[in-house]
């Protein structure tokens, strides 16, 4: 086997490294004794990382432990065996009950049931029912599962192409008749597919519920599983027909909440309890044992088959997040290249600087359109209380009341996709869908705790956070 | 202290036993393994937060799921961590990845690899070991190799070290009651080293030794902390014949010696009830467990243990379990006072989480715990249809914990069938074990994703090198050598002054034993008075050796300054100055002398010259708290004896 070393023998490794070792008769998944100028070791020699360095081989001791062994110092390797690793879920046959519900699983390519890459430490995700069940077995309990696969990216590397086609495989699966649809998806940008859903799939009859986790299902306090089982309840028994995220509610493995997919927001970068509804409440909160509509407002499950179904998306719509001194070439560079829609996330009320007053006015007379929105996240734009807000409207500038920027964003790129007449952009820029504006904000729509009172001491000691 | 009975050398060659240990021990750092918290221990109850938990076992990176993460998976517990305000981050309760590793740990670690003569490594990866007993939120420890390979020397032998490894430290368990286990997240993260040694030693005393030589050398380094719960250890023991058993996390290493012999003697047992199971024909294939539900009966056992559980857990059920051909079997004794049926109710209580005491009765015919009348029993035998071959076993509590008690019930009968199980146990004060966990295997182990490897450098280690002194591990077997106690080589080890014994021993020629008595008992003794003897610095102590040396002081001089530098707060110069201005001269020594032969001289009368003598030297000395110099008095005393004497 020796110099015969093709890339696969030497899985990752590259320069340096890979000379010595194929030198040295090497191949990934040889179990070897390895001599040394400064020691001995006895392991399985495998794949390496190719963001790695080109001076180490990485060994698996007896141990089960990983060592990474220098090798300008190897003097010798000699293989004992060879063991290849292959990395399955147990897969079995997902029972099927007639007597349960059907939920259709989407995959997008969040990590919801995975298993480890050993070479890029990566994170490879458990997809079909099959693996699913090995991994999950509980779903088994709440229904019968069917699973798409849709595409398999990261969540930042979601396009409209990606939106338009979950739009329309949704469209599909209700049509099929499912009781419900769960979308499996990477968290950083659920709640930027959650607006654009709500858009796009409108007045669903059951519910469809984005879940993800903040911890891979490769660690074992993961939060997947219970997320996954919370939005397969949700979407095989749930009443609340909407486009809904379902993720953890505290950090504690208590419960889920449901929230609406227009309000909600990730607000944290590595806390399980990440998404939080802004400027008002979650519609819903589930468990393992319990599901309770928390609000009056939502849409009931229905036993029709209707939905609107309306994939239209313009890519030419930007998000302006302000800053004091912010100069004018930033809003005259995206109109100089054909932009035709920004959404402005100001600051406090609604505010921008007066140098921007004259390329705003500008993009406005061209056509583009333009709406602000408030980067404190929560709470209304309000444009008539100051003057410079009273200036900029005058400029051109829409108000969008409480919609959130990426909320706004997302729906200008939908709304540009019906039409760019200015009368029209603004009539269905400020006519809510679902709940992205909302007419009031209850006085509970705002709640951060601040630790460090007393008060809000006491209740941690007692209430799981 | 546990008085055990020890086999003879021979005895436990014959047995077959062989150990190693794992010595977990905190290192000296102010801040936590993987992020900036402070390491801090909370004495109080007075905790901030709470964040409960569940675990679910996953794969490995060889794709299957380990026999312990199953184990604990079966258990269904709520896991509830207590949250400390000043000492645990997002990242202790798993809301946020790891920080990059602290590097002063990686410098500490690196030292003791290098005095633990291991091969350090070049390239280091931290690695995920799943623990889902609960003991961390993630559900692993992050955990490194830092050095495979060493030896140290232990009375000759050369025992070797497997590895070196660096890990943080678990969570502290607060209690655990049926389904609900309790920790305190305070302690979580802390850097702790670990020692693994081989299986070298073979018999139950040289494996205490060892921890011990290795603990104590590991204070000696002055590297590590030292208090209650810094130094926990592992004990591996296996016998011929049987599978390896690991005692974990014994923290007393006197208690190290009766533990490694009972659990030999646990391990023949077992395989004595093997070979009787199998003379029965009692196999895995044909095992015959069965059982009935007798709730029914409850009332008419007239049990009061049955009946208060029952009474205290409404809804919870009563369960008869036959085991086919196993009389006798269950009352077999493995450990002191405790048989087999032990490992099956410790099995019960851990997995199913009936931990009610007793959490089973069980009658084998020869044996039977509980309240049971004989009618009873009969009774149950019959309901189950078994005959007085075979054995019976009562479980109680809620249906889905009783089921999965029966079904632990089989399995620990299967193990029995093949010998002794792989299993982790839990020590207790009396030096016996009970059940703790399934050993986990390599399956366990899997890369952390979310931290780089980290390369050491060679120049690196030649510059910890360069900074390294003396090596106490071999200082420990060197000592030893010289013939100084075991006991006052700990206390070198544990007050930091075998570096210095060896700078006065060597350097000046200072006599050993005068060393040992100083630097060692002396020293201690002033600790326990209350004097503070870490604020002395090894170069005060050894003017004050100097000093002795050029025979400015005396032997009970030097003890003089020492104490009198810890009480004043000053230097030693001015401590000697004081000393050598209250010294008497040869006047006032005579007066003393003679004052002393007036009181005594009665007494003195009747006894012999040399009794007469020791008496009153003594007295003196006593009396002048060291400002005497004890060759002068001896010469004042001796004259003054003789003069009595020759007038008598």
């Amino acid at each position: 086997m020796a110099a015969s070393s093709s890339s696969n023998t030497l899985k990752g490794y590259r320069g340096r490294a890979k000379e010595v070792l194929s030198s040295l008769g090497a191949r990934v998944w040889a179990d070897v004794e390895v001599k040394t100028s400064k020691g001995n070791y006895v392991g399985l020699i495998l794949p390496r990382s190719e963001t790695a360095d080109d001076q180490h081989m990485v060994l698996k001791l007896r141990t089960g432990y990983n060592v990474g062994v220098n090798v300008n110092t190897i003097t010798e390797i000699s293989e004992m065996g060879y063991k290849e690793a292959h990395y399955e879920i147990p897969e079995k046959k997902f029972p099927c009950d007639p007597a349960k519900p059907n939920v259709t699983l989407l995959g997008t390519g969040g990590t919801i049931a995975s298993r480890l890459d050993y070479r890029t430490g990566a994170v490879i995700p458990a997809f079909s029912p099959g693996e699913l069940y090995g991994a999950v077995p509980e779903l088994a309990d709440i229904c019968n599962l069917d699973t798409k696969k849709l595409f398999g990216i990261f969540s930042e590397d979601m396009s409209p192409l990606q939106w338009t086609t979950l739009a329309k495989g949704i469209g599909r699966e209700i049509e099929k008749g499912v009781d419900g649809i769960v979308i499996g998806h990477g968290t950083d940008t659920m709640h930027h597919t959650s607006a654009i859903l709500s858009f796009m799939v409108q007045n669903p009859p059951v519910p469809i519920i984005l879940v993800g986790s903040q911890r891979s299902s490769d660690r074992p306090s993961s939060d997947a599983a219970l997320n996954l089982i919370n939005a397969t309840r949700s979407a095989a028994y749930g009443d609340i027909a909407e486009v809904l995220v379902c993720m953890f509610g505290p950090t504690s493995d208590q419960y889920c909440l449901l929230h609406r997919g227009t309000r909600v927001r990730k607000m944290h970068s590595s806390y399980r309890s990440t998404f939080r509804t802004l400027s008002d409440t979650p519609v819903g909160r589930v468990s393992p044992t319990d599901y309770v509509v928390l609000r009056d407002d939502v849409k009931r499950r229905r036993n029709d088959r209707k939905v609107k179904i309306d994939p239209v998306f313009e890519e030419k719509v930007s998000i302006v997040y302000y800053y004091p001194n912010m100069k004018p070439d930033i809003i005259e560079a995206l109109v100089d290249n054909g932009y035709k829609g920004i959404v402005i996330a100001g600051t406090g009320l609604g505010h921008v600087n007066k140098p921007l007053y004259e390329p705003i006015k500008k993009a406005c007379d061209k056509g583009v359109h333009i709406f602000m929105t408030v980067q404190t996240l929560w709470g209304y734009v309000q444009m008539f209380v100051y003057e410079t807000g009273r200036e900029l409207m005058q400029r051109g500038i829409v108000p969008a009341a409480n919609m959130l920027p990426e909320v706004a964003y997302m729906k200008l790129c939908w709304v540009l996709g019906h039409t760019l007449e200015r009368e029209k952009v603004i009539e269905m820029m400020l006519k809510p869908v679902c709940d992205e504006i909302t007419e009031r904000e209850p006085h509970d729509g705002y709640l951060i705790f601040q630790g460090g009172l007393p008060e809000v001491q006491k209740m941690l000691r007692h209430i799981a956070k | 202290m546990v008085a055990v009975n020890y086999l003879s050398d021979e005895e436990y060659e014959a047995l077959g036993l062989t150990s190693g240990i794992e010595i977990h021990q905190q290192i000296k750092t102010e801040k936590k393994l993987f992020c900036r918290c402070p390491v801090k221990m909370h004495r109080d109850n007075d905790y901030d937060a709470i964040v409960v938990r569940h675990m679910r076992p996953t794969l490995s990176e060889l794709g299957e799921y380990d026999g312990t993460a199953l184990m604990e998976f079966k258990t269904k517990k709520d896991i509830v961590y207590q949250l400390y305000h000043d000492c645990v981050c997002t990242y202790e309760m798993d809301d946020t990845p790891p920080f990059l590793i602290n590097q002063n740990a990686v410098e500490i670690a690196l030292q003791i690899a290098i005095l633990l003569g291991c091969t350090t490594i070049d390239e280091v990866f931290i690695t995920r070991k799943q623990y889902l007993d609960g003991s961390i939120p993630t559900g692993f420890q992050r955990t490194s190799i830092i050095g495979i390979d060493g030896e140290i020397g232990y009375r000759g032998k050369r025992i070797h070290i497997r590895q070196l490894g660096l890990e943080e430290d678990a969570c502290r368990e607060v209690s655990d009651i049926r389904h609900c286990v309790t920790f305190k997240a305070d302690r979580l993260g802390t850097p702790l080293i670990e020692v693994v040694t081989e299986r070298d030693m073979v018999t139950p005393l040289e494996v205490q030794g060892v921890a011990e030589q290795i603990s104590m050398a590991l204070k000696g380094t002055g590297l590590v902390n030292r208090g209650m719960g810094s130094v926990r250890e592992d004990v591996n023991v296996s016998i011929s014949g049987s599978t390896r058993v690991e005692i974990k996390g014994v923290d007393k290493l006197s208690l190290i010696g009766p533990l490694v012999h009972y659990e030999a003697l646990r391990q023949k047992h077992l395989l004595e009830l093997k070979d009787e199971l199998k003379n029965r024909g009692v196999a895995k294939e044909t095992l015959a467990i069965w059982d009935v539900d007798i709730s029914k009966l409850a009332d008419q056992l007239d049990s009061t243990i049955i009946q208060d559980a029952l009474e205290a857990e409404p809804g919870s059920i009563v369960r008869a379990i036959g085991l086919r051909n196993m009389a006798g079997m269950l009352g077999h004794e493995l450990q002191p006072n405790k048989p087999f049926a032990y490992e099956i109710s410790q099995r019960i209580k851990v997995i199913a989480c009936l931990d009610g005491e007793p959490n089973i009765l069980f009658n084998d015919g020869e044996a039977r715990t509980g309240d049971l009348s004989d009618d009873a029993w009969a009774d149950v035998f019959s309901e189950l249809d078994a005959s007085k071959t075979d054995a019976v076993i009562l479980v109680w509590g809620p249906l889905a914990d009783v089921e999965l008690a029966v079904s632990e019930v089989r399995l620990r009968v299967e193990d029995a069938i093949s010998g002794v199980p792989n299993e982790t146990r839990q020590a207790s004060d009396d030096g016996t074990t009970g059940f703790e966990r399934i050993l986990p295997g390599p399956d366990r182990m899997y890369p952390d994703t979310d931290l780089p490897p980290f390369a050491i450098s060679a120049e690196r280690l030649e510059n910890i090198k360069n900074k390294m002194a003396a090596n106490p591990f071999e200082t420990y077997e060197r000592f030893r050598a010289l013939g100084i106690s075991n006991h006052a080589i700990r206390q070198l080890m544990r007050n930091r002054r075998w570096r210095l014994f060896d700078r006065v021993v060597k350097g000046l020629g200072i006599d050993l034993h005068f060393a040992v008595t100083l630097l060692a008992e002396r020293l201690r003794a002033f600790d326990r008075e209350g004097l503070n003897t870490s604020k002395l610095t090894d170069d005060d102590l050894f003017k004050v050796f100097d000093k002795f040396k050029q025979g400015k002081l005396s032997c009970e001089g030097a003890g003089w300054v020492i104490r009198d530098m810890l009480q004043n707060d000053d230097s030693q110069d001015l401590a000697i100055e004081r000393f050598l201005l209250g010294q008497l001269d040869e006047k006032k020594i005579k007066e003393l002398v003679s004052t002393q032969l007036a009181a005594k001289r009665t007494l003195i009368a009747r006894l012999p010259a040399d009794k007469a003598f020791n008496l009153l030297m003594g007295d003196l000395m006593h009396g002048a708290s060291g400002k005497l110099e004890p060759r002068a008095v001896a010469t004042a005393l001796r004259a003054a004896l003789s003069a009595i004497d020759e007038q008598g």
